[in-house]
């Protein structure tokens, strides 16, 4: 295959900026050189042409035309939702947004992979995955409007609450998959974080625990370079997939802006889980194109140059080129797509707008599944206090 | 009834709620063939199978974390955290997961898990082994807290608390594991209610409220003050979150006077929260101000020292004698014999 020598770990040319490790001029010391093995997995390179791979091919044999096509319409319209949900919080409709403009791929590949079964723990930008998943797309915003703390019960799409608190989730997909060998079941559990969260406790105890228990569960880690305003290099100083082995757990690096090769090494984790093979780590190397939320200015922190570089790498584009040159994006079909993709879009807008009000009372909702003493005492008193000013004969009497 | 240790029962309970329940898995470090530091797990591996008594790595976080996985699939996980200083590196997942996935999750997902901690002092360990920590567990909304004192509740409480599709951490007071006492195996676990309080002794001038391992301590400090003709009413809390304040404020109303004792440090602790809401409640009748009992706002000292730190019964007098104002108590007084 051809090589992608651009993406050949750019975040790897230097190290962190260690405090005494670098020069008085502010130079870092260069990071360790790359071998063979960290060259991700890929199968449409940023051209846009399909190379043959000896041991990938095969998992994605079933993958012909009409199928690239689906996995194309798939990031079109994760792409629309993206672009519709940033423009509701810039019209304040929304409170904050995660953006995962560039991701597409890396979550399109992994989450078509997956069985209805399987379980995922993902983090708060895995929202192309929940739409694998089937989400309600108006539950995509709940959290983000502040009418509610979760976005949809997990067990009718079989996806936990996105996690806030950085790498904890990897821990509970852990769990789930040492459930499942309870069970005796070979559905996989399947955990999305990125390559900050990889400096966390909880993403290294996770794969000691899954390791030693030989869990049926998948590390999808999404290097997107960057965790806020912090470049890769701080959190690694060698690709991320070398850590897993270290572990035990086998791992694979892939190009994360190749949906095809992303399906791929994705397919052949989740066989590995189901046959008893345990856990796998796959690091998807990907960008994220736009801020951490919309509440981040990247322009603070990384060059403008970086995007262009990582734009010309754009994961839709590059199948878009795929397709046409197999003679499968002609306008009719592409202004299908659009159409498709915009009436999803006002779909989600008019979801967005028209989400209930929560009632002042319903913060003490689901604290406990049982009544609690404080709770209720607590509730009461607000109750009151609030029906205090229904019947106040007039404004500022008690 | 059957005579056994505070431990024995534990041991008790769980196997009856393994039995109960094949959901019921086993979670912590050293509890398979060794059945635990203190021996609490005994027995537990090899009559129900390793799958279901899981040996962990030596990881806090990650126990908590695979538990609440383990609950989402299912399990009601019970883990054991060996010692109570070794909670802290499972503090984010305990508060930031287990107690708020049901309230994050609007109810659908339950967090069935028990945390075991053996916890206090008095057994001459080195720092981290000695710890008082329940304070930072009832500050978190989402945990339900108990803690036991007697091996009957020991038995009851720790099948109830597995059986509470809410989060409950289960101190148990480990200077106590061999004291013995009667248990009533044949008891239904529904018999009583493990968030209810219990008086332990009865009286009429002073309400001494505590709970876990100074129990034994105040009833012995009711008997002593009875000798002196002072009658206190002692009252085993057994669940710290939520307090049945209802069942403290009844004795308080009869007493007038309300004394804490517990081993954790004062200084935002369980007694600061019980003397705010009794006075809050029962303001009209108290005699004299609340007072608290406690260990020191120290790092737990070397056990040469422990029991300058531990209120004993001298001590719990003391504050008995400031609550009825007598002048022979010197605690509370400042050098120049005011009282603070």
């Amino acid at each position: 295959m051809t090589q992608d020598h651009a993406l050949q770990g750019s975040e790897f040319h230097g190290g962190p900026r260690v405090p005494g490790a670098g020069t008085a001029s502010g130079t870092v010391l260069p990071g360790p050189a790359h071998d063979g093995a960290d060259e991700p997995v890929q199968l449409i390179d940023r051209h846009g042409v399909r190379h043959a791979h000896e041991h990938y091919d095969g998992l994605v044999a079933d993958v012909d035309g009409a199928e690239l096509r689906k996995l194309y319409e798939d990031m079109v319209v994760v792409r629309r939702i993206d672009a519709e949900a940033t423009a509701l919080q810039r019209q304040g409709e929304l409170a904050l947004w995660p953006p995962l403009l560039g991701q597409e791929a890396a979550q399109i590949g992994s989450g078509r992979a997956l069985r209805e079964d399987d379980f995922v723990f993902s983090s708060y930008r895995e929202n192309a995955v929940a739409y694998c998943r089937g989400v309600d797309l108006t539950d995509l915003l709940r959290v983000w409007r502040g009418n509610a703390s979760s976005g949809w019960d997990p067990y009718t799409i079989n996806m936990a609450t996105p996690q806030v608190i950085i790498g904890a989730q990897t821990l509970h997909a852990t769990g789930y998959a040492m459930g499942i060998l309870q069970d005796g079941d070979d559905a996989v559990a399947v955990t999305y974080f990125g390559d900050g969260a990889t400096s966390q406790g909880d993403v290294n105890e996770a794969m000691v625990f899954a390791a030693s228990y030989q869990a049926p569960v998948v590390f999808f880690c999404q290097n997107n370079h960057w965790a806020i305003s912090e470049p890769v290099g701080l959190q690694a100083h060698v690709p991320i997939a070398r850590r897993a082995p270290g572990f035990g757990i086998p791992s694979v690096r892939v190009d994360g802006n190749d949906v095809l090769a992303c399906l791929a090494v994705t397919r052949e984790a989740l066989a590995r889980a189901r046959s008893g093979g345990g856990p796998t780590f796959i690091e998807a190397v990907t960008y994220r194109m736009g801020p951490h939320t919309t509440a981040d200015d990247p322009k603070r922190y990384r060059d403008a140059n970086e995007l262009e570089d990582w734009a010309s790498r754009d994961p839709l584009a590059r199948l878009a080129t795929l397709l046409d040159s197999l003679g499968l994006l002609d306008a009719d079909y592409t202004d299908a797509v659009k159409a498709t993709a915009d009436a999803i879009a006002a779909d989600l807008r008019q979801g967005c707008l028209s989400m209930p009000e929560p009632e002042p009372t319903d913060v003490f909702k689901h604290v406990y599944s049982a009544p609690n003493s404080w709770l209720d005492r607590q509730q009461d008193h607000y109750e009151r206090y609030l029906a205090s000013f229904e019947q106040a004969p007039q404004e500022g009497s008690r | 009834m059957t005579t056994m240790t505070f431990g024995r029962a534990i041991t008790a309970g769980l196997r009856r709620a393994m039995e109960d329940d094949p959901k019921v898995i086993l979670m912590g470090e050293d509890i398979g063939k060794l059945g635990g530091v203190f021996r609490i797990t005994d027995g537990l591996q090899k009559d129900f199978g390793a799958h279901r008594v899981l040996d962990s790595p030596l990881a806090e976080s990650g126990i908590l974390g695979t538990a609440v996985g383990m609950a989402y699939r299912g399990y009601r996980p019970v883990v054991e955290i060996q010692f109570d200083g070794f909670i802290y590196p499972a503090f984010d997942q305990i508060v930031c997961q287990v107690a708020k996935l049901h309230y994050r999750t609007q109810g659908a997902v339950k967090m069935p898990i028990t945390i075991r901690v053996p916890f206090g002092g008095g057994i001459g360990s080195p720092e981290h082994h000695s710890e008082s920590p329940e304070a930072y567990f009832t500050h978190t909304s989402g945990l339900r807290v108990v803690s036991v004192s007697d091996p009957q509740d020991a038995y009851t409480m720790i099948q109830q608390a597995i059986a509470s599709d809410d989060p409950v951490l289960y101190f148990e007071p480990k200077r106590r594991y061999h004291v013995k006492g009667e248990v009533d195996e044949a008891s239904d676990r529904s018999a009583s209610d493990m968030g209810t309080a219990r008086v332990v002794a009865r009286g009429t001038d002073v309400t001494l409220v505590t709970y876990g391992p100074l129990v034994p301590t105040a009833r012995d400090a009711a008997v002593a003050a009875s000798d002196e003709g002072t009658s206190i009413e002692v009252i085993d809390l057994r669940s710290l979150a939520p307090i049945d304040y209802a069942t403290v404020e009844a004795s308080v109303r009869k007493t007038g006077r309300l004394v804490i004792t517990h081993e954790a440090a004062q200084s935002g602790g369980l007694g600061a929260e019980i003397a705010a809401s009794i006075t809050e409640r029962c303001f009209d009748v108290l005699e004299h101000a609340p007072v608290r009992v406690t260990g020191f706002d120290i790092p737990y000292p070397y056990s040469k020292l422990e029991f300058h730190h531990l209120p004993d019964l001298d001590r719990i007098l003391d504050g008995v004698d400031r609550v009825m104002r007598r002048h022979n108590s010197l605690s509370g007084l400042t050098r120049e014999g005011v009282s603070q």
